[in-house]
């Protein structure tokens, strides 16, 4: 055990019986610091941002009033998209008809568009093939971005940005007010 | 038997070596991490399986959150700062607000832009703490007789050209956003000849199955 040297400063000689003063062992426990270390470690693992945003590109043609400048599609291999509200999703084939006989045009939602789409290109010439999508105003930006990215996962790469008429408002208001009486 | 005496040896393990590895790897993830910024105006962005990641030098970035309120801000460099700055002073001059040296000093250090023209002066007055996307009314683009996001665009456009650079147009906007306001913002766009923006989205994995999935994209770097 340790011992205090109570004797004096008075003596200096080191004969057998005088103990040497223990020296301390620099030695410290490192353990609570390596448990500090990986403490810190696992919080900054875990505030790590992992995923960062990505960015989805999108061209936009320019607007232009000259009917040369404009795109021209063929009717038999355009099929357009309309985007209601409350995430309801509806298509045409071609030109929108709306006689008596019944429409072409068919409600859908955001599952099954994948397969209308897939189905639609392997159906029509790739020359032709035309996807319009018109968002309604009751529709959001989500609705927007996923219709987008329907183009990109089935690698559509002729698609265009419309207007919703009037007719087709009114197909989109007649249907929604027949899905809600359901 | 004999049994022969087995030395007693310490539990005590040299605790150094494990130390330096702990302090290594800590000074490794404190360098390499990257705290998000805390955002001023808190947009939930909608998933895409779009793979590349957004740009962060020459941003140009619209917000369009949940309430449909528009708000304008750039990149945080120095750079792109400086760019904001000139981008202000040009709207002062071309809109004769009369924004003194210390208001587009303000300006330019706020997070964003969220005010109408006229309300530029009080924006300014403000601290950034009091600028949240709650509290101020955002640009006006509701309407598409008063959409002053063209004038801003038409700023942003002038200021880059001058410096013969493109700017990186960024769209962040939130899920529920309604699709009027949105595109009144492809309006201000399109009439600045901004054909090509990016719209800012979460990574989603590609659906199995689907035609991306089986010709993934060639990386371009």
């Amino acid at each position: 055990m340790a011992e205090m040297d109570t004797s004096g400063g008075g003596h200096h000689k080191k004969g057998p019986g005088v103990k040497k003063a223990k020296k301390n062992s620099t030695r410290v426990d490192l353990t609570p610091m390596v448990d500090l270390g990986f403490l810190l470690i696992t919080f900054f693992i875990f505030t790590t941002t992992m995923s960062q945003p990505t960015a989805f590109k999108l061209v936009l043609p320019k607007d232009t009033d000259k009917p040369e400048e404009q795109t021209k599609i063929k009717q038999s291999g355009a099929l357009t998209i309309l985007l209601g509200k409350d995430n309801n999703v509806f298509y045409y084939e071609g030109a929108l008809v709306a006689d008596a006989s019944g429409t072409n045009f068919k409600a859908s939602n955001f599952k099954d568009i994948r397969d209308v789409i897939i189905h639609k290109k392997q159906t029509t010439d790739t020359a032709d093939f035309f996807i319009v999508v018109k968002p309604g105003n009751e529709s959001t930006y989500k609705n927007f971005v996923d219709i987008f990215d329907e183009m990109n996962i089935n690698l559509i790469s002729r698609y265009a940005l419309d207007n919703v008429t009037s007719d087709e408002e009114q197909l989109i208001e007649r249907t929604e007010a027949a899905q809600g009486g359901k | 038997m004999a049994r022969p005496k087995i030395p007693r040896k310490s539990t005590s393990v040299d605790m150094t070596a494990m130390c330096d590895v702990a302090f290594l790897l800590l000074s490794f993830f404190i360098l390499t991490t990257k705290f998000k910024p805390s955002e001023a105006v808190p947009v939930n962005t909608p998933t895409s399986v779009a793979s590349k990641i957004a740009p962060d030098k020459d941003v140009v970035m619209i917000s369009l959150n949940n309430q449909g309120k528009v708000f304008l801000s750039t990149g945080d460099g120095t750079a792109d700062k400086d760019t904001k700055e000139q981008i202000i002073r040009e709207i002062n001059t071309t809109k004769n607000l009369g924004l003194s040296n210390a208001e587009i000093g303000a300006l330019k250090a706020a997070p964003f832009i969220g005010v109408s023209f006229a309300q530029l002066k009080q924006q300014a007055a403000l601290t950034t703490s009091q600028m949240t996307g709650a509290t101020l009314p955002g640009i006006p683009a509701q309407d598409t007789a008063n959409n002053e996001l063209i004038d801003w665009m038409r700023a942003v456009n002038t200021v880059y050209t001058g410096m013969d650079r493109i700017p990186n147009i960024l769209m962040k906007g939130d899920n529920v956003a309604k699709y009027p306001v949105f595109k009144n913002i492809i309006t201000a766009f399109k009439k600045n000849d901004f054909s090509k923006f990016q719209m800012v989205t979460n990574p989603e994995s590609v659906p199995v199955g689907s035609e991306l999935w089986k010709n993934p994209p060639k990386k371009v770097d």
